[in-house]
């Protein structure tokens, strides 16, 4: 309770003082829009219906463009987890994987993937499938070196125990590397949601794609018409996603990691 | 199979561990651990191997668990070579290594699932007696971080014994726990060990534990790995760690143990 009530006084606090900036004029209207107009424009493209002679064309446009964006990025997110887990594993296995696949990852994890977006665009042109593989590549290399890092990680004194109770090849790695190293695998996947988004919201803000507007798309065309109350208004949607997939998506999983593992503060 | 090795491998011997050697290799150069070591154990039988470190006496326990290979000579379980890890010998570590990700009942549970010919209930079963037999029967859904190094020790027990090893390897099972607990321990085991009847090794640096628990105490000496002398101990049981009969067959094993370290010192 003390705790909901210190986040809620802290947020209330920061939209006071961006109140307060506005009410003193320190910036144009233009550029730093008021709390006010923000909350409008998010009235607006989502469930404002208009009135009976002027109904609002924006009206779903904010649900649509969270719908268009959370497919892309679910879908080259799964990719990625279902290409990198396994090479991750396989790079921690083999010594020649990990001269190979393990140093690509490595270098490719360095390289923004923003960087893939004109090498994805001459290929795909201005398809679903440019954005797929921007985000894939941003991705699947941090998946496979985190999970890398965790099955190395693993105590070989485990294996070892298993060993004596019958436990082999397949088995061990079900059974034991793979549940041992999943404080790891879950904080790579987590790493990995993260470049996802960068990577998509980056593709999108660079690639206009007839088949669907994402949020990024949005928030470029918000630049474009200086209406600076829709570009904050889709960054607070951006970053609500970002804090409720945490919550939803990992958070039960590093609760339940932390009571089993006992590491909890 | 030479004659040798045949006879060595005599079905009286549950274990018959013959000419053994093995050597590593690390960055500080070549260590001796085991040189030509021969060694029989007997069914139902309870063997401690004492020394000091790097005598090879771990060593000798993970060749016969099968988790290393001897670079010369053979060890034979029940007259059959061993080849690898098996059900019928069971290890337990001076770490608990219990699985963190399983709760206790389930850590028990691990080994169990891998035997075959066993309905679910009846692992259940299994699982639940050794449980109480380590006197953790009400502990079955605790999580391994919420228990405290005894009791660790105890569940590393239940799950050593709950597949039913004809043999118990112990690898200083009681190095890290404090002298109470360890005393519990030894009460628990000895009890234990009546119970079931299991061949056991016991491996420790610890003398007067292994006077304790053993019916026979191997002496090792380091550099390289070798059996120095054997020690009966004819004591009844349960025994107390601090009886005086108890201490003086320490004493005598302790002075031995000095006595080999002195002439080891000596050579070099």
């Amino acid at each position: 309770m003390k705790r909901s009530l210190t986040a809620i006084l802290f947020f209330a606090a920061l939209l006071a003082a961006w109140q307060g900036v506005c009410a003193a004029r320190v910036w144009s209207p233009v550029l730093m829009p008021p709390p006010r107009s923000v909350a409008v424009f998010l009235w607006d493209y989502t469930f404002n219906p208009g009135t009976a002679e002027a109904a609002n064309p924006n009206q779903w446009q904010l649900f649509f463009a969270v719908g268009v964006t959370m497919k892309r990025l679910l879908a080259g997110y799964l990719i990625g987890l279902v290409v990198g887990l396994p090479l991750g594993m396989l790079t921690a296995q083999f010594r020649s994987v990990r001269d190979t696949v393990g140093v690509l990852a490595l270098g490719l994890q360095g390289l923004p993937s923003v960087c893939w977006v004109p090498l994805a665009l001459l290929w795909f042109g201005q398809t679903e499938g440019a954005m797929l593989f921007v985000v894939v590549m941003g991705t699947l290399w941090s998946v496979i070196l985190a999970t890398e890092s965790g099955v190395r990680n693993v105590n070989p004194i485990y294996v070892r125990a298993a060993r004596t109770m019958g436990s082999r090849r397949l088995h061990t790695w079900v059974k034991v590397i793979m549940p041992a190293s999943l404080p790891f695998i879950v904080s790579g996947m987590k790493q990995g949601w993260a470049f996802a988004w960068r990577s998509l919201m980056a593709a999108e803000i660079f690639v206009t794609i007839l088949t669907g507007f994402g949020l990024g798309q949005l928030l470029h065309y918000g630049r474009e018409l200086n209406a600076m109350d829709q570009v904050i208004g889709i960054m607070l949607v951006i970053v609500f996603i970002g804090l409720l997939t945490d919550k939803v998506l990992f958070s039960p999983w590093e609760n339940f990691l932390h009571r089993r593992w006992g590491t909890a503060k | 199979m030479t004659l040798q090795q045949e006879l060595a491998a005599s079905p009286s011997a549950k274990l018959a561990v013959s000419r053994v050697s093995k050597t590593f290799h690390t960055r500080g150069g070549r260590v001796q651990a085991l040189d030509h070591v021969s060694l029989n154990v007997n069914e139902g039988e309870f063997v401690c191997l004492v020394g000091p470190s790097g005598c090879g006496k771990s060593t000798m326990l993970n060749i016969i668990a099968g988790l290393e290979t001897p670079d010369e000579g053979s060890v034979h379980a029940d007259g059959l070579p061993i080849r690898g890890p098996g059900r019928d010998r069971m290890v337990m570590f001076q770490e608990p290594a219990l699985f963190p990700w399983l709760d206790v009942f389930a850590n028990v549970m691990f080994g169990l699932k891998l035997k075959p010919g066993l309905s679910d209930p009846e692992r259940r079963e299994v699982a639940q007696y050794y449980l109480k037999l380590v006197g953790l029967e009400s502990f079955h859904h605790a999580n391994i971080h919420e228990l405290s190094g005894g009791m660790k020790q105890r569940v590393a027990l239940a799950r050593a014994m709950a597949p039913n090893p004809r043999v118990l390897l112990m690898d200083e099972p009681f190095a890290a726990l404090d002298a109470l607990t360890r005393e519990q321990l030894y009460g628990d085991l000895q009890r234990i060990w009546q119970e079931r009847r299991k061949t056991i090794i016991f491996v420790t640096h610890n003398v007067r534990e292994a006077a304790c628990l053993g019916d026979r105490v191997v002496l090792f000496s380091p550099h390289p790995g070798r059996i120095r002398e054997e020690f009966r101990i004819p004591l009844p049981r349960p025994r107390d760690i601090n009886s005086v009969d108890l201490a003086e067959h320490a004493t005598e094993i302790m002075r031995a143990l000095k006595g080999h370290l002195s002439a080891v010192e000596v050579q070099e």
